[in-house]
């Protein structure tokens, strides 16, 4: 008896050991480790709590901001005799070129050779496009890139939120109240005394002005940027929040002499991937200048899909969550009228799904994006180059993949459509749209005359014919990160018809399988159950024929 | 199955190897129905919590394994493992004919032999080729990010994937039959109750052996 108690205290205790042996390796590589300090994500939420601001002066009281400026120039020119630098700065950035810097044959950017399929491109349609330049008076070819007074301080940094630009303004604000027919709203002349004195750091509100409303409305271009932005719900943004860390748009977009960090056309956001931890003084464009390579808890697997799948990818849902995005815009259909006059329908989301002006349009919301290999860079279809009209052109793509170590999967948004190209020459063309001239599509709904003008005013060839292509064009989706509790379950790409399931060439546990693999080993576990089954019944025979 | 009254009772399985036994089962069950959720063959559990469970159970077992190791080690119950062909070509033919003639077992169990030379061939196999298999092809394939530290970086994951996988279904055919296999004592469910009790009726080795010996 004693023996065996013994032997069963023994057994007891080795249980025990063997039991902790068994969850301690797992408790503990699921502990949190505790940041002792604040850093990158938390310091930047610590910093914008607290309440003192960092800025040292108050403009108001500036006396080159006292006088009665008329005029826009008038301010920039107050400006520019204490920020003597600013406008030398401004005139370099692609705010002011349109043209990516990176590009030395200055073909990319909003005024180079490249496209969109929305508007499809500036040139000959200055007035229209460039009331969201931050440039006075930018009405077209002609515009004087060096003069210092055309730069327009007063659209990022003005605060009280009343300074506009007229929409068909080229840059200038009206000098007396003007209804702008295509949205039906009076449009004052800025109050330039107080809008001058109000000045400050960029808020949301300045940015989003221009970059909420790209495509000439809200929400039409990007799906991650819209008027829902200037004062989203956690939900929507948890960055953006005011419940959230409520950054402003310069937070993320971190400054230098004006050049704002971001992607430029040719060019990734950021190179490097560092962290604020391994570099104080980098950039805080990347989700990583924050939340580092590792953002997860240790020993979470999503830290090991960092270096090949973007933050973006799984925290950001789906887009256009609060306002919906033109996801489909088929120029072809433009053109047609009712009782002899353009007219234009309203669909669902109450959004116009055919315009005259601009033929039909799709809207959508709660989008899934599309998936791509990307590492920062997009290259653009220039109008020199010839394009496959047989195929859908894709007027820009990113570029990357697998084999890439600076390549991620990141979520786009494709926006698709049918825009006219030279179909003589096999090349896409710029429509001139804009305009009170008997050449401008929106006068006169003349597509031949409207492309030759076009053409003309960037000097391109065209041939004289002209039909319509169907184009794609690449939004990458960066901002309105949801909540981690909204972010994507694994199962959205570790599954066969998961939203990588078109990725391909190379493997996700979930998604891929050796076909040969699994009809053999299915195959000999089906036999192995047969032969065990059969050799059941014969003994189950065997056995009952012995008894009897 | 067998005819034969002839049994005597004799305690084989310790405490600890019962329940060392039925937690590996549990493993190996639980391991095969969540890697084959993570493998995508079906959706159980939800493809994250089929994550977690199967690393959860592959560190357990890790443990265990290594405990198990030095258990043998210690106590010579390795013993029980070492192959021997002797009277293998018997057991052999007692599964394959006489099974259906009600045979008894050419190979009783005994507290020196608690294995048949097929399952010491059997199980020796699977535990020291299909199960350390497993943990190194599942160890690489979960920390696919370092192959680059250790020179693996020439392997793809499909590769490591498809090695763990053909483990999978290698401990899957086992299962099946290894399950069959207690239903072939002298009833249904006496080596199943023996391996929950440690008590094994086992047909009278006399017997046995004087037969054998004809």
């Amino acid at each position: 008896m004693k023996r065996n108690r013994s032997a069963s205290i023994w057994t007891i205790l080795a249980l025990v050991a063997l039991s902790f042996m068994c969850v301690w390796p797992v408790v503990a590589a699921t502990q949190q480790e505790q940041p002792q300090k604040t850093y990158g994500a938390d310091e930047a939420r610590a910093r914008t709590q607290q309440p003192a601001r960092w800025v040292t002066t108050d403009h108001s009281k500036h006396e080159a901001l006292q006088g009665n400026f008329t005029s826009g120039p008038e301010v920039t020119t107050a400006c520019l005799s204490c920020h003597n630098e600013a406008a030398k700065q401004v005139h370099q950035t692609i705010h002011w070129t349109w043209l990516c810097p990176h590009d030395e044959k200055q073909e990319m950017g909003k005024y180079g050779l490249t496209l969109n399929n929305f508007c499809v491109a500036v040139p000959s349609n200055e007035p229209r496009c460039t009331s969201c330049h931050i440039g006075y008076g930018f009405k077209d070819a002609s515009f004087d890139f060096s003069d210092p007074t055309k730069v327009d301080c007063l659209v990022c940094h003005e605060q009280t939120g009343t300074y506009e630009k007229h929409p068909a303004g080229a840059g200038n604000p009206v000098s007396e109240p003007t209804v702008f027919p295509g949205d039906g709203k009076e449009y004052l002349p800025p109050d330039w005394n107080k809008v001058a004195q109000s000045v400050g750091r960029p808020s949301r509100k300045n940015c989003g002005d221009c970059h909420f409303m790209g495509g000439g409305g809200d929400a039409v271009k990007h799906g991650d940027l819209d008027s829902s932005l200037y004062n989203p719900p956690k939900e929507l943004d948890v960055h953006m929040a005011a419940d959230g860390a409520n950054f402003s748009c310069v937070r993320c977009h971190t400054t230098e002499a004006h050049q704002i960090a971001g992607r430029c056309y040719k060019n990734p956001a950021h190179v490097e991937r560092k962290s604020l931890i391994d570099d104080d003084q980098v950039t805080r464009i990347a989700c990583e200048s924050c939340h580092t390579a590792t953002p997860h808890k240790p020993g979470v697997k999503a830290n090991d899909h960092t270096d090949k799948v973007s933050c973006q990818a799984c925290h950001i849902p789906t887009m256009a969550r609060a306002e919906p995005t033109k996801m489909w815009w088929d120029w072809s259909t433009a053109g047609k009228k009712k009782d002899g006059k353009p007219y234009a329908e309203e669909g669902p989301y109450g959004k116009s799904v055919y315009d005259t002006k601009k033929g039909d349009f799709v809207w959508e919301k709660n989008v899934v994006p599309e998936y791509r290999w990307f590492n920062g860079t997009m290259l653009y279809v220039t109008l020199n180059d010839e394009i496959d009209p047989t195929e859908v052109v894709e007027l820009n793509w990113p570029v990357g993949g697998y084999d890439d170590t600076r390549s991620r999967i990141y979520p786009f948004k494709m926006h698709r459509g049918k825009q006219p190209y030279d179909s003589g020459l096999n090349r896409m063309v710029i429509p001139h749209l804009f305009g009170k001239d008997e050449t401008a599509y929106w006068a006169n709904y003349d597509w031949g005359k409207a492309i030759a003008a076009g053409q003309k005013a960037k000097n391109l060839e065209y041939s004289g014919e002209y039909d319509f292509v169907e184009t794609a064009y690449y939004y990458p989706t960066t901002h309105m990160v949801a909540p981690q509790e909204n972010r994507l379950e694994c199962e959205s790409c570790h599954s066969s018809d998961g939203r990588l399931a078109k990725l391909a060439g190379f493997y996700v546990p979930g998604r891929d399988h050796f076909a040969m693999i699994d009809t053999l080993g299915y195959a000999a576990a089906i036999l192995a159950l047969l032969a065990v089954i059969g050799h059941g019944l014969v003994r189950y025979v065997a056995c009952k024929r012995r008894s009897s | 199955m067998s005819e034969s009254t002839d049994t005597r009772r004799i305690f084989l399985y310790s405490r600890f190897e019962r329940i060392n036994h039925w937690v590996q089962a549990a493993l190996v069950l639980t391991l095969l129905v969540t890697g084959f959720e993570i493998h995508g063959t079906y959706s159980l559990l939800g493809f994250e919590t089929a994550f977690d469970v199967h690393n959860f159970c592959a560190w357990t077992w890790l443990v265990l394994f290594i405990f198990d190791i030095f258990y043998l080690a210690v106590t010579g119950e390795w013993r029980q493992y070492t192959p021997t062909l002797r009277k293998l070509y018997d057991v052999m033919h007692y599964y394959m004919i006489g099974i259906f003639r009600g045979e008894p077992h050419p190979v009783p169990k005994s507290e020196r032999a608690k294995h048949n030379p097929l399952q010491r061939l059997t199980y020796l196999g699977i535990v020291s080729v299909l199960i350390p298999f497993q943990m190194i092809t599942g160890f690489l394939y979960y920390y696919y990010n370092d192959w680059a530290a250790i020179g693996l970086e020439g392997l793809g994951l499909g590769f490591m994937a498809a090695l763990h996988t053909i483990g999978a279904f290698a401990f899957l055919v086992f299962l099946i039959v290894h399950v069959y296999m207690t239903t072939t004592g002298h009833t249904v469910f006496c080596h199943i109750k023996a391996m929950c009790t440690g008590w094994e009726e086992v047909e009278g080795a006399c017997a046995a052996e004087e037969r054998a010996s004809t």
